[in-house]
């Protein structure tokens, strides 16, 4: 079995896509705007004529890295390259601007090789079982998942909190924007049919990120570099990196963990692993006021635990034939037209093909190492483009970006409203993580509350009826208790002086 | 693509060496005066649907079919958003000029009804339909319902007690449940209706427990009804699906003989020459026939159906009836 898997593995054509998609996921997912789901779209015609094995390995390669690949614009230019790296894009971004691009990259390159490895080590080792667990969630254990998540918002920021929570409130509101699912009614669309189906997440965070970003340096005048122009040269930054690895590597293992748990389950991906790691990090860090300040250890949390969710994305697929996301169930197309049903017995009908994508995966991972390095080392000469120069380039890779993602006029000008109210935000000291954050769940939270709440006929106590959701609403409302209880005492103890 | 082609036109190839080979659609298309129009740039082929999905699965490899065929580029935009609206609303003002074409699905015989918008199947032109899938009626394998009739009995003597899912709020799925059950007699409320944002999610919450019945397309479940992950008790067709004979068709099994599929068209914008229309009927009918197609559509568990442009507009037409009457007296009517 190995031997043949190796053997399936190892020959030239297979070698050959791999490498060609680990660097086309690279440059896809390293322009502000272009998606990893839009890059396995774009790779569909190709897949038709190719064997299944190879097929599926190329679907893994483009994903993996083009993940990966988000962190490069998020840590160069402070725009987050896919939803993935917006957790921490403002740590990575103040690191680049003190000299440390190339390390940091470095980091996130590592954290995101050892999370992949670790979510595909789970995958071949508990994928059956894992399954079974994340088919135990109804719509009740997603929306507390999601509430958990939606308080990362507040225990990540350092801002003010009020501020943060005013930021967080505008994105929920600009996520309710377009026909709600449960009744389908149009809201906040004015009669305009393009606003159905609500704002997009693309266009919304090239506008909150990339413009405002645009905006604040016209302003301020800025002619030349910030950054230094000299860039630690590629040895030292390596050395650095796998230092902070070694620091940090309770950090990379409780990520890569978690982060395949929550990919796992329906509904959560890439992006809320990232946040809940990176929050879950803050809360255990013995420096949490440096976090979103320029701190690294946040960048490993939230790296490794957006790629290792990857792999767990694909276990309610693999398992069940059910899509965890859209780039899931693109993979199951392509199965189906080679004649592979993906379902329990996947696993004893064709294991030659599971093991593939097993062993795909951990070569992508691989191979992404030296690819990545390739692509760190262009891409952080970037940085000696005067801004002026290439913040104009910027501009016009994400206006076509966004609009490349609805095919529709309407995405440019969601960018620019939405870079308008960042820069507003930006300005008077409003954290934009929380708005994103909104922006991701808060289409998530009211699907499955109003699901929910038709299911059990209004009655609040089903939420805690089955077990998990017991479990995670008590969790959640700990959660919440605790951050009241925390922001009521340092109130008091500010008056105290005071008085 | 170059498979496709040199299957295509091996024959031909045969026959008349390479040359030959590249005017063999012009020399199909030539056989009536009335349907000589041929493209010469490329054509937009508008999916009001996201990718990944069935309708997008099967107008990408339509659209890799009339490219062989017409020697010209097509591309397929996924226009999506507001449950259809937005792209079938592309499709309908799109230039009749043959440079538009489009995959109009059963929605819109139901999006006007609701309210969403004044698009009805009479704004488009339809050329043909490729792709036909009927509901099923599934329950979780721990269900304690073993037939259809268990199910509608239980329905019928405690309305309101059991929980569906499928799709949204008046969509296909949920319009194949409430006019089952007021074909039988009950209120078409008598399941009530849980949305989702489609077939992967709802059968997710059945067998995670969340609801105890879900009608998506049968098709959309075939794996986990072969592996016994679920039960299916029913399948809105005339006839059993060919893959699972034992699911009794409801045609057959139900008094009133309900029955409810959903189709993908191939339509032009509103006003689109007889003569441009009739090139891509000719042009689709020999896709769908081809060994490629034949081959795409066993992938998914589906037959091949064709039905030309009279045939698609009464089905339109039909389909346009029929469920307004179950949107009207489910009370989603605007």
């Amino acid at each position: 079995m190995l031997v043949e898997t190796l053997a399936n593995l190892f020959t030239p054509e297979h070698l050959a896509v791999i490498a060609a998609c680990t660097l086309y996921g690279t440059v896809v997912g390293a322009m502000p705007g272009l998606t990893a789901t839009m890059a396995v779209a774009l790779l569909v015609p190709f897949t038709y004529f190719m064997d299944p094995l190879m097929a599926i390995s190329a679907i893994v390669a483009t994903t993996s890295t083009a993940i990966f690949a988000g962190d490069i614009p998020g840590a160069l230019m402070r725009i987050p390259g896919t939803p993935a790296s917006a957790a921490y894009v403002e740590d990575a971004h103040r690191l680049s601007r003190a000299g440390r691009a190339r390390s940091t990259l470095c980091v996130s390159l590592f954290a995101a090789a050892i999370g992949g490895l670790v979510g595909v080590a789970m995958l071949a080792l508990i994928a059956p079982q894992l399954a079974r667990v994340a088919m135990q969630f109804s719509s009740y254990e997603t929306f507390w998942l999601a509430c958990l998540g939606l308080s990362c918002a507040v225990m990540t920021s350092n801002a003010d909190v009020a501020k943060s929570f005013a930021s967080l409130f505008l994105g929920l509101f600009i996520a309710s924007i377009g026909i709600d699912v449960a009744v389908g009614y149009p809201r906040f669309t004015f009669g305009n049919f393009e606003l159905y189906d609500g704002i997009s997440f693309i266009p919304a965070i090239i506008g909150l990120f990339a413009l405002s970003e645009i905006l604040r340096s016209a302003r301020s005048g800025e002619t030349g570099t910030r950054v230094t122009a000299d860039q630690e040269p590629l040895p030292a930054a390596l050395r650095e990196a796998l230092a902070t690895l070694r620091r940090y590597k309770r950090n990379v293992a409780r990520s890569s963990v978690l982060g395949t748990l929550i990919g796992a389950l329906p509904g959560a991906g890439a992006d809320i692993a990232a946040w809940i790691c990176y929050a879950v990090s803050r809360r255990f860090s013995r420096q949490p006021e440096r976090y979103g300040q320029g701190h690294v250890e946040g960048i490993v949390d939230g790296g490794s635990a957006n790629n290792a969710a990857i792999g767990g994305a694909w276990t309610p697929a693999l398992v069940f034939g059910i899509p965890g996301d859209s780039v899931t169930a693109i993979a199951i197309g392509i199965l189906l037209l080679n004649g592979l049903t993906p379902g329990p017995r996947i696993f004893t009908d064709s294991p030659e093909l599971v093991h593939t994508l097993y062993g795909a995966f951990a070569l992508t991972n691989l191979i992404m190492i030296p690819a990545g390095l390739l692509v760190i080392l262009v891409a952080s000469w970037l940085l000696r483009i005067p801004r002026r120069v290439l913040m104009p380039i910027v501009l016009l890779f994400s206006l076509v970006g966004a609009y490349a993602i609805t095919n529709s006029a309407i995405a440019i000008w969601i960018v620019l409203a939405l870079g308008a109210l960042g820069y507003a935000m930006e300005a008077n000291g409003f954290p934009l993580a929380p708005a994103i954050l909104g922006i991701v769940l808060g289409g998530i939270v009211e699907d499955n509350f109003m699901t929910s709440m038709l299911k059990a006929q209004g009655d609040l106590l089903a939420f805690f009826e089955r077990p998990w959701a017991a479990a995670l609403g008590t969790l959640t409302l700990l959660v919440w208790a605790l951050l009241l209880w925390r922001a009521a005492r340092d109130a008091l103890r500010r008056r105290s002086p005071a008085s | 693509m170059k498979q496709v082609r040199s299957t295509l036109s091996t024959a031909t190839t045969l026959a008349f060496g390479i040359a030959a080979a590249a005017m063999s659609s012009t020399a199909v298309a030539d056989t009536s005066d009335q349907c000589g129009w041929q493209p010469d740039r490329a054509v937009t082929v508008i999916v009001p649907w996201g990718t990944g999905g069935g309708t997008d699965a099967n107008a990408r490899r339509l659209a890799s079919l009339l490219e062989d065929e017409m020697g010209v580029p097509f591309n397929v935009v996924n226009r999506t958003g507001g449950n259809g609206v937005v792209g079938h609303t592309m499709l309908a003002r799109g230039k009749p000029d043959g440079y538009t074409i489009g995959a109009a699905t059963v929605e819109i015989d139901t999006m006007h009804w609701i309210g969403l918008t004044p698009l009805t199947y009479r704004d488009i032109t339809p050329i043909a339909l490729i792709d036909r899938t009927s509901a099923g009626v599934l329950v979780a394998k721990d269900s304690p319902y073993a037939s259809l009739d268990d199910l509608l009995d239980a329905a019928r003597d405690n309305p309101g007690e059991l929980t569906a899912s499928g799709t949204a709020q008046g969509g296909i799925w949920h319009l194949a449940l409430a006019g089952m059950l007021k074909a039988e007699g009950l209120a078409p409320d008598a399941i009530r209706w849980i949305p989702s944002k489609g077939a992967g999610p709802a059968l997710k919450e059945l067998m995670a427990g969340g609801v105890d019945v879900a009608t998506p397309a049968l098709s959309e479940a075939l794996p986990l009804v072969e592996q016994g992950e679920i039960k299916a008790l029913g399948y809105m067709s005339d006839t059993p699906m060919e893959q699972l004979p034992d699911v009794p068709a409801t045609g057959e099994a139900l008094d009133s003989g309900w029955t409810l599929g959903a189709f993908v068209t191939i339509s032009g914008p509103k006003g689109l020459p007889d003569e441009i229309a009739c090139a891509y009927e000719q042009a689709v009918d020999q896709a769908v026939h081809s060994d490629a197609w034949a081959e795409f559509k066993q992938s998914r568990g589906a037959p091949v159906v064709f039905e030309d442009r009279q045939q698609t507009r009464q089905t339109l037409a039909e389909a346009d009836d029929k469920l307004g009457d179950v949107i009207q007296s489910i009370g989603l009517a605007q």
